[in-house]
């Protein structure tokens, strides 16, 4: 006996429109065919069309996909990397500092990791640009990255491992024939994980960057800070259109798997 | 081989998360100056050991003297924490009916809600800060409704103050509490509840001697989750807060960008870590328990 | 020295403590509960038996008061509690996973439904001792649930239902979680417990075993209605299906076609066969069809024939089901009936005769089995 009663419904009905409302109001307002962004002045698409033509725009978003991928493959490396190195590893001298730099970044705010990293970068005399803003994005996705692959290795049974080796596996080997394949879901929402970041990163990304390179978020901010525009709402759309597409095929995946998953354990059964 | 496994992340966050963290606490010590970088002084390492003893001899806690003497800094950082603790409890209040009701729904229905508090966190930062001017404005769609339900008369100012603020973190951050609650109310056995009314508990007695307390790991995860990076929070107060919404976020970007004063943002910063190193150290201490408790 | 037989069900001037009265609850389409009407008795400790899905749970959550009838009543002390919330009713129940609250240690569990009445301090801890000494958990007063081992646990739940003195305690599969030795140990636990404080006690439970052992009458139930309602040693010997007699115990059973002759009755059971002779106390009409049900330590092996042996039926060894202190043998008969034999290894294993594929000769008396209409 489940109870779900109208307070229940109420609350989630009123807590998920509040989620969506916004969301889906700047989808509606960016068909507007009024350059007043809060009147609506019929269906249109004129505002993607501008958008789609803006040089600027379209640089900005061609920076922030190449800094994206860049980083979160990084990121998934290494991430992973120290995600074995905390679980498997066992003790090593400075072990504590290691697991403090992992989830320091974590808390940090932003404003802070951006200053530092910029100070850092001048000190150094490295010229500021897409290079610059990529080893920023790395250095704090990897510990996200190493967070979720770490939380899967810890339940991982170090039996199969040893089982691999008993059959004649290198330690290579059977991490790369065992465990990597056993890891890969976590591995793989790691690096999506750290691509979103780095896509929606805007504070890290300005102190780091220079001239040469203006990634999308700061493009935005640049011309939100001076009020609602139609072609921000245009390009939203776009985004939160492929961030929804990308999260519904993925469940979408995830369930198919679990699915065959257990119309496979049933016929075993029945067999 | 282990030893180099070790080596490439180790000395990845060496370069570039420690060695910047003691560069910005060294700078917090120095100088503003007119050079280039604009502050002083720089180590002088060909000048050797007397160069050294130069260095630290010219750094001092002058900057932080400073903080405390010009009011906006104390007024930013108390008005940042106010800020992130009233937003928590905003988002305490929205979000624990919405995960009570998500944990009371039917199973089949509960990876879909569970997706549908999840998937905003994966859309722009940024995008769902920025949907939230459109409403507030003064001509935006909340004072029109307002207007045409003769509720008020005027429009309200709601985009540049600190409820526009309120608004956006408790939008922003509501999936992180959502989900801490979710996760203890989940887990808990339908028969605790029958248990208690069998016991002589009403249903509002039984939340509040059963429910409440099991539920009190999700809560108090959740409240830091939002708290802490609440503080630090720039880019919701520069988007829709006013001239006078303080927070130290915001101070420290144009401390940095506009002032160009390195050394005082770098105190700054430093400040605001020594602030949330209690909130981080509790919360470390909450999450330690629940492994406890649960293995 | 006389002692009167517990027996208040079979006194007309008894009154029940519950009564049900056409009770019918339906989920959706489906009918849980169909039309049913019993009688429990104060002090009883009644077993509700039946496999999964065949509405016992429904009948206890529904004298909780966590389900309401769809159609009838149900009577405490001759009362309806029709609506009486689960918070209301002098019933408290014991849960299957016993729903320990985890924050709350041994003696707070205990004391929550004594806390809820109001009660004051002394009389609470009071109480609440008492309830520990009963169950033995002195000891482990201060300590949470997580810290004590599955047996302690049951005996919290047990401690922290009874504490509020209920008129009737419902103790849902009460022992499923114990492992076999400790199940048999809380059984006698249980109605030690059941005798010395007097409450009226309905188990809910799929072992018949366990609802033999402790229970003063038990409720066979199948599809949401009550099959028999009878003390063990009645549902054991005098089952009245075949369902019952197969759900209780090991059985065979033989189909046949039924000759009353008098007292007794006689069943054709195959073709060239002498007719198995027994009583059966209701009446019969010639050739109706009938099972013949007989339990195996009732059935005398041997491999020699003994013409003074009633009912001698020839067959041959298939299988031997070695238990230690028992033998089940299953014997198939010429007809390709099985019938199961069981004897008591008195004598060491070298020394007994019968082995696989013996001819053997199975003999019981005509008292010994039941004939079943249904």
């Amino acid at each position: 006996m489940r109870r779900f009663s109208w307070f229940n419904a109420t609350s989630l009905t009123l807590g998920f429109a509040f989620l969506y409302l916004p969301m889906i109001i700047l989808v509606i307002y960016s068909f507007n065919a009024s350059r007043l962004v809060t009147v609506w002045g019929g269906f249109s698409t004129r505002w993607y069309g501008e958008l789609l033509q803006d040089e600027a725009f379209l640089d900005a978003a061609w920076v922030t996909l190449r800094v994206a991928v860049f980083s979160s493959t990084i990121a998934t490396v290494l991430g992973t990397l120290a995600a074995i190195v905390m679980v498997r590893m066992g003790r090593f001298r400075g072990r504590t500092l290691f697991s403090g730099m992992i989830y320091a970044p974590l808390v940090m705010p932003e404003v802070i990791t951006g200053l530092s990293l910029l100070l850092l970068f001048i000190g150094i005399g490295l010229d500021r640009g897409i290079f610059t803003v990529v080893l920023a994005h790395t250095t704090f996705s990897m510990c996200y990255v190493s967070v979720v692959v770490s939380s899967r290795l810890a339940t991982f049974d170090t039996a199969l491992e040893e089982a691999a080796l008993d059959l004649g596996c290198t330690q290579a080997q059977a991490f790369r024939l065992v465990t990597l394949p056993i890891i890969a879901p976590a591995v793989i929402s790691g690096w999506l994980l750290a691509f979103t970041l780095s896509l929606d990163d805007l504070v890290i990304a300005s102190f780091t960057t220079g001239p040469s390179a203006t990634t999308l978020p700061i493009k935005i901010f640049s011309s939100i800070r001076l009020g609602v525009s139609p072609q921000i709402n245009a390009l939203s759309t776009i985004l939160i259109a492929l961030v929804t597409v990308g999260v519904i095929a993925a469940s979408l995946a995830t369930k198919r798997r679990a699915d065959a998953a257990e119309r496979d354990a049933r016929a075993a059964i029945r067999t | 081989m282990r030893r180099l496994l070790i080596a490439v992340p180790y000395l990845w966050l060496l370069a570039l998360f420690l060695i910047p963290f003691l560069i910005v606490f060294k700078i917090s010590l120095s100088d503003i100056t007119l050079s280039i970088p604009p502050y002083s002084p720089n180590l002088d390492l060909s000048a050797g050991w007397s160069g050294l003893v130069d260095f630290v001899r010219a750094l001092d806690f002058e900057n932080f003297v400073f903080l405390t003497q010009d009011d906006l800094y104390w007024k930013a950082y108390l008005s940042s924490v106010w800020i992130a603790f009233v937003s928590t409890l905003i988002t305490l209040a929205v979000g624990y009916p919405i995960a009570y009701g998500m944990a009371r729904a039917d199973r089949s229905w509960q990876p879909t809600l569970l997706m549908l508090v999840i998937l905003p966190f994966w859309t722009s930062f940024l995008i769902r800060v920025y949907s939230w001017m459109g409403i507030l404005s003064t001509e935006g769609l909340l004072n029109q409704l307002l207007m045409n339900l003769w509720i008020i008369d005027e429009p309200l100012q709601i985009l540049n103050t600190t409820t526009a603020v309120y608004i956006g973190i408790v939008y922003t951050y509501l999936p992180f509490m959502i989900l801490p609650i979710y996760a203890a109310l989940e887990k808990m056995d339908d028969a605790l509840l029958e248990a208690a009314e069998d016991l002589g508990c009403s249903r509002l007695e039984a939340f509040w001697l059963v429910t409440w307390p099991l539920s009190r790991g999700g809560v108090i995860a959740g409240c830091f989750l939002v708290f802490i990076p609440a503080i630090g929070e720039f880019v919701i107060p520069s988007l829709l807060g006013g001239s006078d919404t303080l927070m130290i976020g915001k101070v420290l970007w144009e401390e940095f960008f506009s002032n160009r004063d390195w050394p005082v943002a770098s105190a700054v910063a430093i400040v605001l870590l020594l602030i949330l190193i209690v909130p981080i150290v509790l919360f470390q201490r909450n999450e330690q328990k629940a492994r406890e408790a649960e293995g | 020295m006389s002692q009167t037989v517990f027996a208040p069900w079979s006194d007309p001037g008894a009154k029940p403590l519950i009564e049900f009265r056409n009770v019918t609850k339906r989920f959706g389409d489906f009918t849980a509960i169909d039309g049913l009407s019993l009688g429990i008795y104060e002090k009883e400790f009644f077993a509700l038996l039946g496999p999964s899905g065949c509405g016992k749970t429904t009948m206890m959550r529904m004298l909780a008061g966590f389900e309401t009838p769809t159609e009838g009543s149900i009577l405490l002390s001759g009362q309806d509690l029709g609506r009486v919330p689960p918070n209301r009713r002098a019933v408290n129940m014991m849960f299957q996973s016993y729903a320990l609250f985890p924050h709350l240690s041994v003696w707070e569990n205990i004391a929550f439904g004594l806390k809820r009445e109001k009660q004051d301090k002394d009389a609470i801890d009071a109480r609440v001792t008492e309830m520990l000494r009963l169950t033995r958990l002195e000891k482990f007063k201060s300590r949470k649930p997580h810290q004590i081992s599955g047996g302690q646990r049951q005996r919290v739940a047990l401690a922290r239902s009874l504490a509020k003195a209920p008129k009737l305690l419902l103790l849902d599969e009460p022992l499923g979680a114990l492992d076999r030795k400790l199940r048999e140990e809380t059984q006698f636990e249980l109605m030690d417990i059941q005798e010395k404080t007097g409450t009226t006690f309905v188990i809910v439970t799929h072992d018949q075993e366990e609802a033999m052992t402790v229970a003063s009458r038990v409720a066979v139930m199948d599809e949401g209605r009550l099959v028999q309602v009878a003390t063990p040693p009645e549902i054991y010997e005098q089952p009245a299906t075949t369902y019952v007699a197969d759900f209780i115990g090991d059985v065979s059973l033989i189909a046949g076609r039924a000759k009353p002759a008098g007292e007794r009755v006689e069943i054709a059971w195959a073709e060239g066969q002498p007719p198995i002779v027994a009583t059966s106390e209701t009446s019969l009409s010639t050739d109706q069809s009938v099972h013949f049900a007989i339990r195996p330590e009732k059935v005398h092996i041997s491999k020699e024939r003994d013409e003074t042996r009633p009912n001698l039926l020839q067959g041959k060894v298939e299988d031997i089901a070695y238990l230690g202190n028992i033998s089940t043998y299953h014997v198939r008969l010429s007809d390709g009936t099985l019938l199961k034999a069981q004897s008591t290894n008195h004598r060491r294993l070298a020394n007994r005769g019968i082995t696989w594929e013996d001819e053997v000769y199975l003999s019981f008396t005509e008292t010994a089995g039941v004939v079943l209409t249904e």
